[in-house]
């Protein structure tokens, strides 16, 4: 081959050279993209009840495993979740909720929520469903983070030891955003 | 014939030898998400080319394995079995 030939024609066609600079280039902005490529998921945790703090951290735990990076914000009721005392005592309560077996009417009176938790805790246990604690400290294991919303702390007068070991403290709604904006699921639960 | 013995159940054969099994988790009586959830954790601990058996009792294995193994870069699912009772998942680690 001529060194002309080499180099190119003199109308569009591109040269070897210009070619190689080419790949270079692309296999370098691949290999940014690549870098970057973990693929994120932001939950917004808001119930405190024991049926509805399960979702959050199944999906959490999950998407752990898939690899993704999680980031689960607890607020409101959701805060009780990751609060080492009341996490082991999470109610759950048949009023104004039709599927369960208890009449609103009835449920509605003194000790009825107590009956509906241990209900439902009687059928985590026989379906060998994992527990909340259980999930919680899966997730921690996984790499899931956990933040407990500033705001709702103090509105809660809880102190930010209440919370497990590994519990972020301290952030707000703006890491929220900023979390979801850069994720790829985002889910409100 | 002049074929040797196990000719015929030679594939067969080699399916089941294709692959030696590194580690086994046991995850019967757990369920949804553990079952995957478990199995992530355990392929963390093996190195390239190495296989792990899921022994999970929890139906929805059989599609979940499948769809996390798809999704997740650096695992490959090679079987699946449904037995009587036990579930069983085969996962290799890419080199």
């Amino acid at each position: 081959m001529s060194a002309e030939e080499a180099g190119g024609d003199a109308d569009d066609t591109p040269s070897r050279a210009e070619l190689a600079a080419r790949v270079e280039e692309l296999e370098e902005s691949l290999a940014a993209i690549e870098d970057d490529g973990g693929k994120k998921m932001s939950i917004i945790a808001t119930k405190g009840t024991l049926d509805m703090a399960y979702p959050p951290l199944i999906l959490a735990s999950t998407a752990a495993a898939f690899g993704y990076d999680v980031t689960v914000f607890h607020t409101f009721w959701g805060l009780d979740v990751l609060h080492e005392e009341h996490s082991k005592s999470l109610q759950m309560s048949s009023v104004g909720n039709p599927n369960t077996p208890v009449p609103n009417a009835i449920a509605a009176l003194p000790g009825m929520d107590r009956l509906t938790t241990r209900m439902m805790e009687g059928r985590i246990e026989d379906n060998d469903t994992a527990t909340i604690e259980e999930l919680l400290e899966t997730s921690l294991e996984m790499g899931v983070e956990f933040q407990a919303c500033q705001m709702t702390i103090d509105l809660m007068d809880y102190d930010e030891d209440d919370f497990f070991d590994g519990v972020t403290t301290g952030v707000g709604a703006a890491t929220a955003v900023q979390d979801m904006a850069e994720a790829d699921i985002q889910l409100l639960i | 014939m002049l074929l040797p013995p196990n000719t015929i159940l030679g594939d067969e054969v080699k399916t089941m030898t294709e692959y030696e099994i590194t580690e086994t988790l046991d995850v019967k009586g757990e369920n949804c998400p553990m079952p995957v959830v478990k199995t992530k954790q355990a392929v963390d601990d093996l190195d390239g080319d190495e296989v792990l058996e899921v022994l999970a009792t929890d139906p929805g294995s059989m599609s979940d394995l499948g769809g996390w193994a798809d999704s997740t870069p650096g695992v490959e699912l090679l079987e699946q079995e449904e037995g009587e009772d036990v579930f069983k998942h085969y996962v290799r680690v890419a080199e």
